[in-house]
């Protein structure tokens, strides 16, 4: 039972992060029916900047998340108006594939100036942890950090989504972007502000995990990438708290085939699951069907 | 439209034909006399590129210092160095295009042993010695009738050498009983090691408890050391990568877990300590070729002169890639001359060659007899413990 | 009879005289171990590349897992030759079988799924595969399987990439051909006309896992040695890059594309540290500057104009209600 508990709170932290990334990949895709491929390398480049800002600038924990989240939304933009920009146009497969092309770009440049050894960030969260039932459960207190800095940011984005002039045209623009720039608004800003936005929660994850487990390397984004890439489309891809909910499960899952001697096959599993949603429910868990009209 | 197409589709293929033979006649088909040519063969991109450029560095040092001090039978010595991406039909063409086009006179790596086995029809067919400084498995070096490959050397452990002295370390100086195992799926390294351990460890009448898996560049071992904890095992096997065995260091000790653990020459790093910390860094022992403690001269002057050059600390690997391009000079100068046949005999009749990694000859499997260094972290300081000799 | 005219008999006579050619200079040493290994990489290339067109170009049906069904030609064609002892010609074909199942396999259940979700579905079986390759101790799982035989020479090469590429053209231009395309272009219509889209959609999948098989089979056969990780979503990748570079939809492209790649690839050997900075950079060219590939394909460009044009003509229909 102990054991449980314990892999349940290891399950929510692996959660969170999947989560946070899942968000970025949901709202671009949401908006230009895109999927991201180097939304992984964006989280990557998040925690060099957290890195680099911890290690040789001597930021504490807070300025360099919210510093690295700030040069993470300008990066996504970045890359939204060089490479996302000429083929919004395109089919389906050359979007992919020139967004294949910068993940690849950004990881090994990333592996050209940095060499792909791991780093390890400095001690910048307190090392506490507090144990429960004699020792048989450990809750470190980044974990809580972790879980409690994501739902703050996921309501932010809510909030924004919901309650804001440029989230209503976030959602105006990914429901029907000819009929939003009919009714005046300026899909261009909106695509880049949604970028902007996505990509500073993918630079917050990687900022988290770089503290939490303490090591960073140019490849860090491809498998973590990929994982809630999956969560998002587990929760139903377009929809935001599908993401979250698609983040949580994957890491519960995740952590739960572990914990029961699959270790081997967890990724497959974590496929396999996604392939059963597929089948079952084509829009995902929380997917609303759409019927294709001719 | 079809007989265009034909059309510029043989208009291709005869010009690429016709690129792909003349560079074959320009590139120097003709033994430059004044050089030694070196093939390195590296993974510089893809999962493993850190072991890999690792390597490459030791070797770059050596070569080097080699020419500086006047090269290989008055001859300096050039380096061709390709990326082989990790991926076997890339180690393939890039090992046959050492051997064919580049008129190597030697092959220096991959790092893995996978890619190893990728690059080794080339050597054979070209008959050209292929040196491996890093790639542990068994059957590098003899094919699977037992018989051994005409020109393929390692200068390091074979995997059924480190599993073994391992177990034995565990069952019988530590009196350890139960044992646990934590292995890389996707490494060959891991693999073999955790079999050859598994195997003798049970042969000397230990029991493993379980063996659990992650993947490199995994992070988050909490769920399966969680597993582990519970079964309480008395020592915990882990032959990985000091990039992916440092975190689990770490998040074994922040669970509770604290029994000893045991490695072989992939922890051997300063990175180790960085990543897991000083203070988790306890009741860790792992094989080694190599201790930095170590005090000899030639120890203490490669270190300085890595630190001078790269300026960072010597790991294992940087020392390893060293000590093969000591190796293969000593090798070719035996030989007397510039010539493929005699390397290679001069590379298996090795004897008590001296490098930063120890002293080791060549036997008659084309494997280096060495003897092993037992380390023990204390507060994240390797301690040298004991050597284990081979039998 | 229309198949013995004027182009088939100058296309045959065309290709006998390059096998000849290429056979003698390869006798004759002036093709070394090294030129030959690349046009063998080749042959598969283009064998890969047109079997995944088949799927993808022609049937509509985006995967990114073919490099799985390959996967599975190379397995077991090693365990047929190196463990059974087979001869190769049983191999090649029962590689060939065995991905044709997996494709079955694959292809049933994702039937409803369209567009990027067919697509990660595909991205996860591929997946699939490999971590379960990485675990099977029987063929070696990390450590790879080693001493293949090498059986796979230019003559072998030349005739599965032409019996390939001759197999599936024919396919393409016979009634089946066009059940696909019509599936391509729209498929709820094609329903309505009674192709039955069920059939096509797996048979496209299977033939072109069938293939995949066999040019994993002929790769295992020649490398002598290969691991799970050989096959993985990096290697889908690179073959839908090879499609979508020649152009999706033709076959003429994707031996084009499947050859300039190669040559690229060669050229990007000499500069290993920023090789692959090069090439995605290469790739971001050609995406943003020739999205439709080397030979393009006309008819999906004059068709986007068309549905770009149904839409306006929808918009005023709905006004004048």
């Amino acid at each position: 039972m102990k054991q449980l508990l314990q892999q349940l709170i290891n399950g929510l932290s692996l959660g969170s992060i999947y989560a946070l990334i899942a968000l970025g990949y949901t709202m671009v895709y949401g908006i230009i029916n895109l999927i991201n491929f180097a939304h992984g390398e964006i989280y990557m480049v998040g925690a060099y900047v957290g890195f680099a800002l911890t290690t040789f600038f001597d930021l504490g924990f807070f300025p360099s998340l919210i510093a690295s989240m700030l040069v993470c939304s300008l990066l996504g933009m970045l890359i939204e108006k060089i490479a996302y920009k000429p083929i919004r146009n395109s089919t389906r497969i050359a979007a992919l594939i020139t967004a294949i092309s910068v993940s690849l770009f950004l990881q090994y440049t990333m592996v050209y100036f940095v060499k792909p050894d791991t780093r390890t960030f400095p001690e910048v969260l307190t090392n506490k942890k507090l144990s429960f039932f004699n020792g048989s459960i450990l809750l470190d207190v980044k974990n809580i950090y972790i879980v409690l800095i994501t739902v703050i940011l996921m309501v932010a984005l809510q909030y924004i989504v919901h309650k804001t002039k440029i989230g209503k045209a976030m959602r105006a623009v990914s429901i029907d972007k000819e009929a939003a720039q009919l009714m005046g608004i300026n899909a261009d800003q909106v695509i880049s502000f949604t970028f902007a936005i996505g990509s500073a929660l993918a630079g917050a994850a990687g900022v988290l995990v770089g503290v939490y487990y303490n090591t960073i390397n140019p490849l860090m984004g491809v498998a973590p990438g990929l994982k809630a890439f999956v969560a998002a489309v587990l929760g139903g891809i377009g929809i935001i708290p599908g993401a979250v909910f698609g983040g949580f499960f994957l890491g519960m899952t995740e952590t739960m085939v572990s914990a029961y001697g699959g270790s081997i096959f967890k990724d497959a599993v974590a496929f396999g699951i996604l392939i059963l949603v597929l089948l079952i429910k084509p829009n995902g868990l929380l997917g609303k069907a759409t019927r294709e009209k001719v | 439209m079809k007989r265009n197409l034909l059309v510029i589709l043989s208009l291709v293929l005869t010009l690429s034909l016709l690129v792909g033979c003349a560079s074959n006649t320009t590139s120097g088909n003709k033994n430059d006399p004044d050089t030694v040519r070196v093939g390195l063969n590296y993974e510089l991109s893809g999962p493993v590129a850190t072991y890999g450029q690792s390597l490459t560095a030791g070797i770059e040092l050596a070569i080097e210092e080699i020419n500086k001090d006047g090269g290989i039978l008055g001859k300096q010595v050039e380096i061709i160095k390709v990326d082989n991406k990790s991926e076997d039909s890339e180690t393939a063409n890039v090992s046959t295009r050492l051997a064919t086009r580049d008129n190597v006179v030697a092959l220096l790596g991959p790092a893995t042993s996978g890619n190893t086995k990728a690059a080794t029809p080339a050597a054979m067919q070209n008959k050209i010695p292929l040196i491996s400084a890093s790639a542990t498995a068994d059957d590098i070096t003899v094919d699977s009738n037992g018989n051994v490959r005409e020109y393929i050397f390692k200068t390091c452990f074979s995997d059924s050498f480190q599993g073994v002295m391992m177990a034995g370390f565990a069952f019988e100086d530590l009196g350890l009983k139960k044992a646990a195992i934590l292995s890389d799926t996707t490494s060959d390294y891991a693999k073999g090691l955790s079999k050859s351990f598994q195997k003798t460890y049970e042969e000397l009448g230990g029991t493993i408890l379980a063996e659990e898996a992650y993947q490199a560049k995994d992070t988050d071992f909490k769920a399966v050391l969680t597993n582990l904890k519970g079964l309480n095992p008395d020592v915990l096997f882990v032959p990985g990568y000091y990039e992916e065995v440092g975190l689990i260091v770490r998040q074994a000790r922040e669970l509770g877990l604290n029994v000893p653990i045991l490695g072989a020459d992939g922890y051997e790093s300063p990175k180790l300590t960085e990543i897991a910390g000083k203070d988790v860094l306890n009741d860790v022992y792992y094989s080694s070729h190599y201790s930095p403690m170590d005090d000899s001269e030639e120890v203490v002057s490669f270190k300085e002169n890595f630190k001078a050059k790269y300026n960072d600390e010597a790991d294992a690997f940087n020392a390893l890639g060293y000590d093969m391009a000591y190796f293969f000079k000593d090798a070719l100068e035996r030989a007397g001359e510039v010539d493929t046949e005699k390397l290679k005999d001069a590379l298996a009749s090795t004897k008590d060659f001296s490098g930063v990694t120890g002293t080791f000859s060549i036997d008659e499997n084309h494997n280096p007899v060495k003897s092993v260094t037992i380390i023990e972290m204390k507060e994240g300081v390797p301690t040298f413990l004991k050597k284990l000799d081979p039998k | 009879m229309k198949r013995f005219n004027r182009k088939n008999i100058i296309a045959i006579v065309g290709l006998i005289i390059f096998y000849f050619l290429i056979n003698f200079l390869i006798n004759m040493g002036i093709i070394d171990s090294y030129l030959q290994l690349n046009i063998v990489i080749i042959g598969i290339n283009i064998i890969l590349a047109v079997s995944l067109n088949l799927v993808t170009g022609f049937t509509g049906q985006f995967s990114l897992g073919h490099a799985a069904f390959m996967s599975i030609g190379a397995y077991t064609s090693a365990i047929l030759t190196a463990k059974l002892g087979q001869p190769f010609i049983l191999s090649i074909m029962l590689s060939g079988i065995a991905a044709a199942l997996a494709g079955i396999f694959i292809g049933v259940p994702t039937l409803r799924l369209k567009g990027d979700y067919l697509a990660i579905a595909t991205l996860g079986f591929g997946e699939i595969i490999r971590i379960l390759a990485l675990n099977i101790d029987y063929i070696g799982g990390a450590i790879g399987f080693n001493d293949i035989p090498q059986y796979t020479n230019w003559t072998w090469i030349f005739i599965f990439t032409v019996t390939t590429v001759m197999l599936i053209h024919n396919f393409n231009k016979s009634y089946h051909g066009r059940a696909c395309a019509a599936i391509r272009e729209d498929e709820i219509a094609a329903e309505a006309m009674g192709v039955n889209t069920t059939y096509y959609k797996v048979l496209a999948f299977a033939m072109g896992a069938f293939f995949a098989g066999i040019a994993g089979a002929l790769y295992a056969n020649y490398f002598y040695f290969i691991k799970p990780d050989s096959f993985g979503f990096m290697k889908s990748i690179d073959i839908l890059v090879i499609v979508v570079f020649g152009g999706m939809g033709s076959i003429a492209g994707s031996i084009l594309g499947a050859i300039v790649l190669s040559i690229i690839s060669s050229f990007l050997q000499n500069i290993p540290e920023l090789r692959m900075v090069i090439y995605s950079l290469i790739l971001f060219g050609i995406m943003v500057y020739r999205p439709t590939g080397l030979i393009g394909n006309q008819r999906l460009r004059t068709h986007k104009k068309k549905k770009e044009a149904k839409l306006n003509v929808g918009v005023e229909s709905k006004e004048s209600i």
